[in-house]
């Protein structure tokens, strides 16, 4: 198979983005999709563990607290699949974007940080479709866990890997299981060529790079898009191609 | 005793080196005999002395209302039904199988990863793939394939139940009525089982002989096995003639 690492050939394409927990990817990522259907794009939008097969078994499980590394690494791998089969290849083959908030990467991070053999955790995912950008929002653990607590004050039991054992503590246990993760994030983002955005940046800084790099890295794709825009607003567009020779930042 | 091995990558969080016990495996599709060879070697094991605990193919809790729910909708695809497969083992390997060999018991295995081999290769899986993904598993020190010919295997099971979507992988030939369907599906399973024979040196048993016969050729290949590894407290089971 080996798929993740060949270029596919449907007429879409895949946008995927990964970051630890609070890091922002979300709200990027809608921003950007908000950005491509105003231009005109055909967006479909497809989030990590979603799938109706895996639902009610992972929700048992977490319940009863009975997931080791290795089943919570399959059930994902499943819901994946399912996903996979369904929601993320046809709208590719339908010419449509695809974005994905989280991708095959976040597994390989996190079960890996729980435990499992990075070697065997990859191997699942062979059958995925290698994205045509992946974009990393990286930021340091204090300033994701800070934006997580403002915005609901408690950590998720495992988000905060809680289920590792790490710590009692969630704020604890977050900071030493989300570094693991972070460490595995750092290791993939040259083994599969992510494009880093440094998630620190006020947000609308961080839109601009990455608008400008999904227009760099799908020019092709978006070129008929781009061009009716450019007709119908004249000038709005020359200044975007100067942002986008100024800002780019793909490590 | 040999040295407990995983399959493949292993689980890099368990330590083998406590996990003792023995893994005895009976492979074999469904209407060879299976369950009642297996309770025959239980009390027998048991009547030994030895602590036996069986553990099946597609029980555990954790997954099985998926599978329920997929294979009623026919809604698995390739990919989620070696993926939900895997991870009800995945459950049952850890949970049941791991534990019990770590206290000493002998595991009767009512089929293990081969099952699971022989079904997605004869569906057309990448053979790589679906042993990486088992490479989670602990290499039985046993595994004895009751084998019978798909012909005897038809008749056994249309006297047993009526033929089941699955078994008779309807999934794979749509266009074939469940009969032929039941006979080129289990073809191929046989196919893959006598491919994996050699490579995984299973002790093959003709299962069309007599039950009687059966069990003591099972007696014997698993004394052969626990006379390996019995330690001077420890007696291998005799097998009566």
């Amino acid at each position: 198979m080996a798929r993740l690492h060949e270029k596919h050939t449907f007429p879409g394409r895949l946008i995927i983005v990964e970051g630890i927990d609070g890091s922002g990817k979300t709200t990027q990522a809608s921003l950007l999709r908000q950005w491509l259907v105003s231009l005109g794009v055909p967006v479909f939008w497809t989030e990590w563990n979603s799938s109706a097969l895996v639902k009610s078994s992972t929700k048992k499980a977490k319940k009863d607290n009975t997931l080791t590394p290795t089943t919570f690494s399959l059930l994902h791998v499943t819901d994946f699949a399912d996903r996979l089969s369904y929601k993320i290849i046809p709208p590719l083959q339908a010419g449509m974007v695809v974005i994905a908030d989280r991708y095959a990467f976040t597994a390989f991070a996190r079960d890996t940080a729980r435990g499992v053999h990075p070697e065997w955790v990859r191997s699942l995912y062979d059958f995925a479709i290698k994205p045509d950008l992946a974009v990393y929002f990286k930021v340091p653990i204090r300033v994701s866990l800070r934006r997580l607590l403002s915005a609901r004050m408690k950590l998720k039991f495992y988000e905060a890997g809680m289920d590792t054992g790490l710590s009692k503590d969630p704020v604890e246990c977050f900071e030493l299981f989300q570094s693991r993760v972070l460490d595995e994030y750092d290791r993939m983002s040259e083994e599969f060529g992510f494009h880093v955005i440094d998630a620190v940046q006020p947000i609308e800084a961080q839109q601009k790079q990455f608008r400008a790099l999904v227009s760099r890295e799908l020019q092709s794709y978006l070129a008929p898009y781009l061009a009716a825009k450019e007709q119908k607003t004249g000038n709005e567009s020359k200044d975007s191609t100067v942002r986008r020779a100024g800002t780019q930042n793909d490590g | 005793m040999a040295k407990r091995r995983f399959m493949g990558t292993g689980l890099p969080y368990v330590d083998l080196s406590e996990v003792n016990g023995h893994l005895l495996v009976v492979e074999g599709s469904d209407g060879v005999g299976r369950t009642t060879q297996l309770s025959l070697l239980r009390t027998w094991l048991e009547v030994q002395g030895y602590g036996v605990i069986e553990t099946g193919w597609t029980r555990s809790a954790l997954v099985r209302e998926s599978i329920d729910l997929a294979k009623a909708g026919n809604a698995l695809n390739l990919l989620t039904f070696n993926l939900l497969y895997a991870t009800d083992f995945a459950d049952r390997l850890e949970h049941e199988i791991i534990p019990a060999l770590r206290s000493g018991f002998v595991v009767l295995a009512d089929r293990y990863v081969y099952t699971a081999f022989a079904r997605a290769l004869a569906r057309g899986t990448d053979p790589e793939w679906i042993r990486r993904l088992y490479g989670i598993a602990i290499e039985p020190d046993l595994v004895v394939y009751l084998r019978v010919d798909v012909n005897t295997l038809i008749h056994r099971v249309l006297l047993a139940d009526s033929l089941d979507h699955w078994e008779a992988g309807l999934d794979q030939y749509p266009q074939l009525d469940p009969y032929e369907s039941f006979i080129k599906y289990q073809s191929d399973v046989i196919r893959e089982f006598d491919k994996m024979s050699d490579e995984y040196g299973f002790t093959v048993i003709d299962a069309r002989k007599k039950v009687d016969e059966i069990q003591r050729e099972l007696r014997a290949a698993i004394s052969a096995t626990l006379s390996q590894s019995a330690g001077a407290d420890v007696v291998a089971p005799t097998v009566d003639e």
